[in-house]
């Protein structure tokens, strides 16, 4: 114990003994940062990386290729708004998920989370700003085919504009899932290729089990991601349709982002 | 301000901080000071919430880091410059943190002019960085939010001797406004240049804390002659502790006990003067060496 008569009982280095040096305060407000801030940092990060950055690129390289290829060489009487949109969106069911994932792992394989969870202590604020961040990216990046496709529809398609409402929500719903079923992933592992690698292949695993062995298959209509999202893609939902929807998110979505935020919270960030 | 009270962390049978109790005051620059392994990172990461401590607790300007109104703006950290994103650019790193802190694209101009990186480094991706180029990216990073307290590990680590004094420089002003600086090195030729004040830490135990002067004063009398080991025997012979050092002997008597010794056998003396860094590097060595892992080597 020092002699010091200040509020603590810890002895003190440097400075000015005598206090002449005015002690500073904290400044007032509440604990952290306003959450409006860290959702665009967050929603920044996921493109200003040159692997994002690539992403993106690669992603809107792909649609472009897939509708300019189905326009001249494809079956013509086919190719209306909705056949093209959806050709459009196969790429960003593909790459969306893996952006999830870069932003949920980043913080950890790459260690900025020593920056970020500096900047915003409370961690959950940030795993929910990287959620929402990831929802926008994907209903921007699906705007985006949603305009490709068009064009492509007048330039060369037959011209039917039969994309209803079923259809286009459905494609949004389907892609928030992906995506969100990547930043569960990468919350769950928080290392990108073993999160990269989980999100391609177990689903397949699981459906390959689920079509060989016999007594899987009910259980597969309910806990199969990739066979619940073809009616909703299809726009055509049915009341059971929506119960095995909301199974399988909850198992391939739900559960690892609540066990993924359960883990970013409690980790020691080093 | 940032004060420490008891803070301990386990893991498992592993104790890295053992109950270190310690107050940084405003307007110093205080190293923290310790092998590798001694605790200094842990200690830093409980500080900044980070990690949990296992007891204890850190206050910065009186409050826990997680109760601190926009940290960023109060406290700039640098836990580790190596950890950024090798494929954002330097200004796309602060300009992140700018959005997340509440500032404003000037001021990470301003803060790349400060810690001296050119607009063309600044669009250079953080994988063709230097290690001292990321030191220089992370205390801009610091001092982005214009905060109170600074805490710093191993911000030296990298730097060339220029850039070293460069930070001192940095730093003493920072602590000259009022500021409060914790950096830690493992490095006692390091922190010597750069802190003011310092805290030994050795297998997560304080091992010594005080001015550098007072440290220094500590260290005892740096002596170097034509004949050491005979000046050494002398002085041993009239209890005096003596140990040898790469240049000579550190004798922990005053200069004049050893002038006068020397004297009376007729030694020549080519050197001595008491503390200096020799001193502090023994004691240094001699207070770690019980903590430390290296303990035999040392």
């Amino acid at each position: 114990m020092s002699t010091d008569t200040s509020q603590s009982p810890a002895p003190a280095v440097g400075g000015d003994a005598d206090g002449a040096v005015s002690n500073p305060s904290a400044l007032p407000g509440r604990a952290g940062v306003p959450f409006v801030r860290t959702f665009q940092a967050e929603l920044r990060k996921m493109v200003d990386t040159r692997a994002g950055r690539w992403m993106i690129v690669v992603m809107a390289a792909v649609a472009v290729l897939i509708l300019a290829g189905f326009v001249i060489w494809g079956p013509a009487e086919d190719a209306s708004f909705a056949g093209l949109l959806e050709l459009a969106t196969l790429p960003l069911a593909m790459l969306l998920p893996i952006i999830g994932i870069m932003a949920a792992t980043a913080e950890w394989s790459q260690r900025t989370g020593l920056v970020t969870f500096v900047l915003e202590p409370r961690r959950g604020r940030v795993v929910l700003a990287k959620t929402l961040a990831a929802v926008v990216l994907a209903a921007v990046v699906l705007a985006a085919a949603v305009a490709a496709s068009a064009v492509a529809n007048l330039v060369g398609g037959n011209g039917e504009w039969d994309l209803t409402a079923a259809i286009g929500g459905g494609m949004l719903l389907a892609l928030l899932l992906y995506v969100l079923q990547g930043v569960a992933f990468g919350l769950l592992f928080l290392n990108t290729p073993v999160a990269i690698v989980s999100v391609l292949v177990l689903p397949s695993i699981w459906g390959i089990a689920t079509t060989a062995v016999s007594s899987l298959q009910e259980a597969g209509r309910w806990l199969n991601l990739d066979q619940v999202t073809q009616p909703l893609l299809a726009g055509d939902m049915a009341g059971r349709d929506w119960a095995q929807l909301v199974t399988a998110s909850a198992v391939w979505v739900l559960l690892p982002l609540a066990v993924g935020t359960y883990r970013v919270l409690g980790r020691e960030v080093k | 301000m940032i004060t420490v009270e008891n803070l301990t962390k386990r893991y498992g049978e592993f104790t890295a901080v053992d109950d270190i109790s310690f107050q940084v005051r405003p307007g110093s620059v205080v190293g923290f000071l310790g092998p590798n392994g001694a605790g200094k990172s842990t200690a830093m990461r409980m500080m900044t919430g980070l990690t949990p401590p296992t007891s204890g607790r850190a206050t910065i300007l009186g409050q826990t880091y997680r109760e601190l109104h926009n940290p960023g703006r109060q406290v700039g950290v640098m836990l580790d410059a190596s950890a950024q994103h090798p494929g954002r650019t330097g200004r796309e790193v602060l300009r992140v943190a700018a959005v997340s802190v509440g500032v404003g694209r000037a001021r990470v101009e301003e803060v790349l002019t400060l810690v001296g990186l050119t607009g063309e480094e600044a669009g250079l991706r953080v994988r063709n960085y230097s290690l001292g180029m990321r030191q220089r990216l992370g205390i801009a990073a610091a001092l982005l939010g214009e905060p109170q307290v600074l805490i710093l590990d191993e911000p030296a680590n990298g730097l060339d001797p220029q850039g070293i004094h460069w930070m001192r420089g940095l730093l003493r002003r920072f602590a000259d406004g009022g500021g409060t600086v914790l950096l830690s090195s493992h490095l006692l030729h390091e922190v010597q240049i750069v802190a003011d004040d310092l805290v030994m830490i050795g297998r997560g135990r304080i091992v010594a804390m005080g001015s550098k002067d007072e440290l220094l004063a500590r260290g005892g009398t740096t002596v170097q002659s034509t004949d050491d080991a005979r000046l050494a025997g002398l002085l041993e012979a009239a209890d005096v502790p003596v140990s040898r050092t790469g240049s000579g002997l550190v004798v922990d008597a005053e200069a004049r006990v050893v002038g006068e010794i020397a004297a009376r056998e007729s030694v020549v003396l080519l050197e001595l003067r008491s503390g200096g860094s020799e001193g502090l590097e023994e004691m240094f060595l001699g207070l770690t060496a019980a903590t430390s892992r290296e303990g035999d080597a040392a």
